[in-house]
């Protein structure tokens, strides 16, 4: 088994305003692999992949990333890029500023920058639209600046926070589509939060099924496609549906009890 | 995204045949009453007395003008640095922004007496005169503009380490300049009411006089084609004020911001 990357053991979190957003989460992620964190809202899935950025610091309990209690700060091997809900783009500045943004901080030389950002848009499928200005650009479009943005670092783990959950089923399906293909290229580590059984299914190699008030992880369910390939035929393969149901399931017992 | 052709014209047309229209109303209305030119001259009237005192109304324009640019720079200048200040700390805030407010509701006509007396050459005294009354806009616009950041840039920002001299030179001072180009437009109107109401209250003679020094001694005269005329250039002066921000908030945003793109 590869080694974990990101392990959470008793984690508790909850804010000054009283809410528990998670109790005793215990998740362990391991290098390569594509993990979903799926709930339904409430459920303290962003909480945790926050908790994992460093954007939050946890209540109780302990975070490790590569077996360290230290937040990595970018060494060689070590380094996390997030993509968030909504694209976050720099409205002033045109794409390949908005993409060169994490390396302009870390004070990388333009002609390198220059260099990265081109691989990072072509790996979304963006090439040529350097200098267009984000509210030129469709949903989707910005969707795909903002993972280029993540990916121009290179980084080992991709931590995504419902990053397709405000776009249209169809841009959706091909989002998700380039993004298992770009995962299955580039051997990254992913956790992406999602409320969407479906799209989970259709990503990941394992879902983390999370049930809310409080926040907690209540199923741990492996995804498996006996090697066949993550295509359209897989969104209506026999095991993607079983799988689906088996969550579907879960996740109603998991808000039964929540709800007893 | 470029209007309609007709709807720029309309926009352009409008309000000019809405004026030629009032003036040419007002014009027959003098001649047909025989109104007297002490109560209300006729436009033609006015227009003879701003040509025949042209060169003396423009020198005042320039005095006026002089000192509304210099309060306006002085309001920018000081009102940005005041506004970094306050944003650096929560305690700097709630000790500055009393102050600030307490500037801005008390009347400068009620302070100007004092500051015509403690400085005593009259261009500095009414330059700070005008500066008090514009600067407190360009305070509050750039304060909230520099605290309007989204909120996900804010994170992404920490999630890259960046330092604290990089964001605001790479979010904050960006995200602000909408809000910031919004206070120099409310901001160049008051330079220019602010140095016309220092002018009254200094309403000294001298050399070099201003508009508003113009219209106090027409009044006095009771040269009232004169005082129309000192007013007709103060409204042109401000209306040139306004348009000059409109068109500078237009060259710097109108790539990027919402309000821009779609005016």
């Amino acid at each position: 088994m590869a080694d974990p990357v990101l392990q959470a053991q008793g984690l508790h979190k909850t804010y000054a305003n009283g809410t528990q957003a998670l109790a005793d989460a215990h998740v362990v992620v391991r290098a390569g692999e594509f993990v979903s964190l799926l709930g339904p809202s409430g459920c303290g899935k962003s909480t945790l992949l926050r908790l994992f950025a460093g954007l939050e610091t946890p209540s109780h309990g302990h975070l490790r990333w590569w077996n360290s209690p230290r937040l990595p700060a970018g060494e060689p091997g070590r380094s996390m890029a997030m993509v968030f809900q909504e694209a976050t783009l720099m409205p002033w500045a045109d794409v390949q500023r908005n993409v060169e943004l994490p390396l302009t901080l870390a004070r990388v030389p333009a002609a390198e920058r220059q260099a990265r950002a081109a691989e990072a848009l072509a790996a979304v499928g963006l090439a040529g639209f350097e200098r267009a200005r984000p509210r030129e650009l469709s949903g989707g479009m910005q969707m795909r600046v903002s993972i280029a943005r993540a990916l121009v670092t290179r980084p080992d783990v991709l931590l995504m926070d419902e990053p397709f959950g405000a776009l249209d089923e169809f841009t959706r399906h091909k989002l998700d589509s380039d993004l298992r293909a770009l995962w299955a290229r580039s051997g990254m580590t992913v956790v992406f939060v999602t409320h969407s059984i479906y799209e989970a299914v259709y990503l990941s190699s394992r879902v983390v099924v999370m049930g809310a008030r409080p926040g907690r992880v209540v199923a741990d369910v492996p995804v498996d496609d006996a090697g066949a390939p993550r295509d359209e035929a897989w969104r209506v393969s026999a095991p993607f549906l079983h799988t689906c149901q088996a969550l579907s399931q879960t996740l109603a017992a998991a808000s039964a009890v929540a709800a007893a | 995204m470029s209007k309609p052709r007709s709807t720029n014209g309309l926009r352009l047309l409008a309000p000019l045949a809405l004026g030629l229209l009032v003036l040419a109303s007002w014009q027959a209305a003098c001649t047909a009453w025989d109104v007297p030119v002490y109560l209300v001259p006729a436009p033609s009237v006015i227009a003879q007395t701003l040509w025949a005192q042209g060169p003396a109304l423009l020198g005042a324009l320039a005095v006026t003008l002089k000192i509304t640019l210099l309060a306006f720079a002085c309001a920018v200048l000081v009102g940005t640095c005041f506004a970094f200040l306050l944003v650096q700390h929560r305690v700097v805030e709630a000790s500055l922004l009393p102050y600030a407010i307490l500037l801005q509701v008390t009347p400068v006509v009620a302070i100007a007496p004092l500051i015509i007396i403690w400085i005593k050459s009259p261009t500095p005294a009414l330059v700070v005169c005008a500066t008090l009354v514009a600067l407190f806009p360009i305070i509050s616009n750039t304060v909230l503009g520099l605290r309007s950041v989204n909120p996900g840039l804010l994170n992404l920002f920490r999630l890259n380490r960046a330092t604290r001299w990089q964001t605001l030179l790479r979010l904050r001072i960006p995200s602000a300049l909408p809000y910031f180009f919004g206070g120099l437009r409310i901001s160049s109107g008051l330079a220019l009411i602010g140095a016309v109401v220092a002018e009254f209250v200094a309403g000294t003679g001298g050399n070099a006089t201003g508009l508003a020094y113009q219209i106090l001694q027409a009044g006095y005269q009771l040269d009232i084609p004169l005082m129309f005329a000192a007013l007709l250039l103060i409204a042109l002066a401000g209306i040139a004020l306004y348009s000059a921000m409109a068109l500078l908030t237009r060259w710097a945003l109108h790539s990027w911001h919402d309000s821009e793109v779609t005016a």
